[in-house]
């Protein structure tokens, strides 16, 4: 059974159809790259998947759950994360602090005036693993807003595995980074997916990105499903080679 | 211990000293021991408000309803009910906090300029009620007769109503009671959930924070804080005055938070101290005091954008 399942997806701004009529089944473990040219469709049709408004028309089940009418907070509860292509931190925080909400907030301890030593040592053990995770235990009491790019994606990206998740969403991970900060976060998310097992689901401009991570790739164009396979199979798709070369498919 | 925190634990201690030994380094400064109470009272409220407004990075520009609620709940109890200081307290804290979370619930999906237009209008409302409403609340004059009446603690009666001294000491220990449970909820988990929806309420919400509902609570706590500081100003005046809830009140309170530093604990408490302060010298010298504190808010906010208490910034322990 699928971990997600998105069935004929549409959304409509006023006259404007941003993402029509597009299905995906993302399997457990898996990772799957989103591609396609500008304004296909990519982030309108991750907002779907992770709540942030709903479809028009069609449903998104997650786990089991038909999750089409849950609200971003409940559908974090049951197990999705995501980062954002403007990365989305807390910045006149340090690292440790910005890890240690997520930790908390998945610890159940959101609403509590206080907590116990076993709790709060259960957060930092996993404040500790996370960062170690991602590589910013050395920059753990560093302000966040202060870090270079990448390492600011990564402590995004630490934030959203505090939660343990199921399913993790990653728009653009590697968005208006240098050679040298792409290869890292490309490490990071290899590392993620064959050693720690997430399934995850991520937008990307960068093919050498893709081609090198991907289990599979689905490509949007104008909104669009216009083919979904793996690397070689999409390599090699004529329709996809058109669609960027920006000729009529 | 790190240089940050040994300089918060030194800044902490120099503060505590400080308040308690202000009725003995006042006078001979030139002031007195009532303008010390005030300060304490006013910084109390001003730190209520930026509770919500540093901490959670909501600004409400109405806030002096709940403060004005609480010294009518405190003048009405003292008035009508029982004579008890104790009571007075529980009376505007309950009034004005409980009318706060209510109000609360309807405006908790507005953010930003539209918050802050609404939580105006709350505070009118209760303007006009106070104002209008002679026969319960005494109208433009004010409510009075009451005054506060003397604490018997069991083995001991102390006089609050004519000794300043022992009032400073009786509305400090209300102070510290009340900042050390404002201090405690910042340090706790969900004074962190705060802090994320301050920073990016987005990336909170993405944490799985529902934020609308924390920042209900973060709205009604400081409501409590609020109203608890207007019962303690009832007290100090022996008076409630519908003025105390008119929105140019609230913007004092707004003006005492920036000025002093948002963005710190006790930055509020050092802007309403030299708010009150300069009031209080500058009102004997001129009508026109207000411009000049208004002059002096001008320049803090210009040229130390976090104020004054703002101008030690947090710097990464790199």
């Amino acid at each position: 059974m699928s971990l997600l399942e998105v069935k004929s997806a549409t959304k409509s701004f006023g006259s404007l159809v941003a993402v029509r009529d597009v299905s995906l089944a993302v399997r457990q473990g898996e990772l799957r790259a989103i591609i396609g040219p500008n304004g296909a469709g990519k982030t309108t049709f991750f907002n779907l998947i992770s709540g942030f408004f709903p479809p028009t028309s069609g449903t998104v089940a997650f786990d089991g759950n038909d999750v089409t009418a849950l609200s971003v907070t409940k559908r974090v509860h049951l197990g999705m994360a995501r980062t954002f292509q403007i990365t989305e931190i807390f910045p006149e925080l340090t690292v440790h602090e910005n890890v240690r909400i997520g930790a908390e907030v998945a610890a159940g301890y959101r609403l509590r005036p206080w907590i116990s030593r076993a709790g709060a040592e259960k957060v930092e053990r996993t404040i500790e693993e996370t960062l170690a995770l991602v590589g910013l235990s050395a920059k753990a009491n560093r302000l966040v807003g202060e870090l270079a790019h990448g390492d600011q994606r990564a402590a995004e990206i630490a934030m959203a595995l505090t939660l343990r998740p199921k399913l993790l969403l990653l728009d653009e991970p590697t968005a208006g980074m240098g050679d040298q900060e792409t290869y890292e976060i490309t490490q990071l998310i290899r590392r993620l997916h064959r050693d720690s097992n997430f399934t995850i689901v991520l937008i990307e401009h960068d093919m050498r990105v893709v081609f090198h991570l991907a289990d599979r790739i689905t490509v949007l164009d104008q909104g669009k499903l216009l083919a979904e396979g793996t690397p070689q199979e999409i390599g090699a798709n004529e329709a996809v080679q058109a669609a960027y070369l920006g000729k009529a498919a | 211990m790190s240089g940050e925190q040994a300089r918060k634990l030194i800044v902490i201690v120099a503060i505590w000293l400080l308040l308690l030994l202000a009725p003995y380094w006042m006078p001979p400064l030139g002031g007195y021991t009532a303008l010390g109470t005030r300060v304490l009272v006013l910084g109390l409220a001003a730190m209520s408000v930026n509770f919500l407004l540093g901490f959670t990075g909501v600004l409400s520009f109405g806030h002096a309803a709940w403060f004005g609620l609480g010294a009518y709940g405190c003048g009405l109890m003292l008035k009508f009910v029982a004579l008890s200081t104790p009571l007075g307290l529980i009376a505007g804290t309950v009034l004005g906090g409980v009318l706060g979370g209510l109000l609360g619930t309807l405006i908790v999906r507005r953010r930003g300029v539209y918050f802050a237009m609404v939580t105006i209008a709350f505070g009118q409302v209760f303007y006009y009620i106070a104002f209008q409403w002679s026969s319960l609340t005494g109208g433009d004059d004010g409510l009075r007769p009451f005054s506060r009446q003397p604490l018997h603690l069991g083995f001991a009666t102390v006089d609050i109503l004519s000794d300043a001294t022992a009032f400073y000491y009786f509305v400090l220990f209300c102070f510290a009671l009340a900042v050390a449970v404002m201090g405690f909820i910042l340090r706790s988990p969900f004074g962190r959930t705060m802090l994320a929806i301050r920073e990016n309420e987005r990336r909170a919400r993405f944490l799985g924070i529902p934020v609308e509902r924390h920042i209900w609570i973060a709205f009604t706590l400081s409501c409590f804080f609020m109203a608890y500081a207007g019962s303690l100003y009832a007290l100090v005046n022996n008076f409630a005055d519908p003025r105390g809830l008119h929105y140019s009140q609230s913007g004092d309170f707004v003006i005492m938070a920036v000025m002093g530093g948002m963005r710190s604990f006790w930055g509020p408490l050092l802007g309403a101290a030299v708010f009150v302060v300069l009031q209080d010298y500058l009102s004997s010298v001129t009508i026109n005091w207000m411009s000049f504190v208004g002059l002096l808010f001008v320049l803090v906010v210009l040229f130390f954008p976090r104020g004054l208490l703002g101008v030690i910034r947090r710097k990464s322990e790199a």
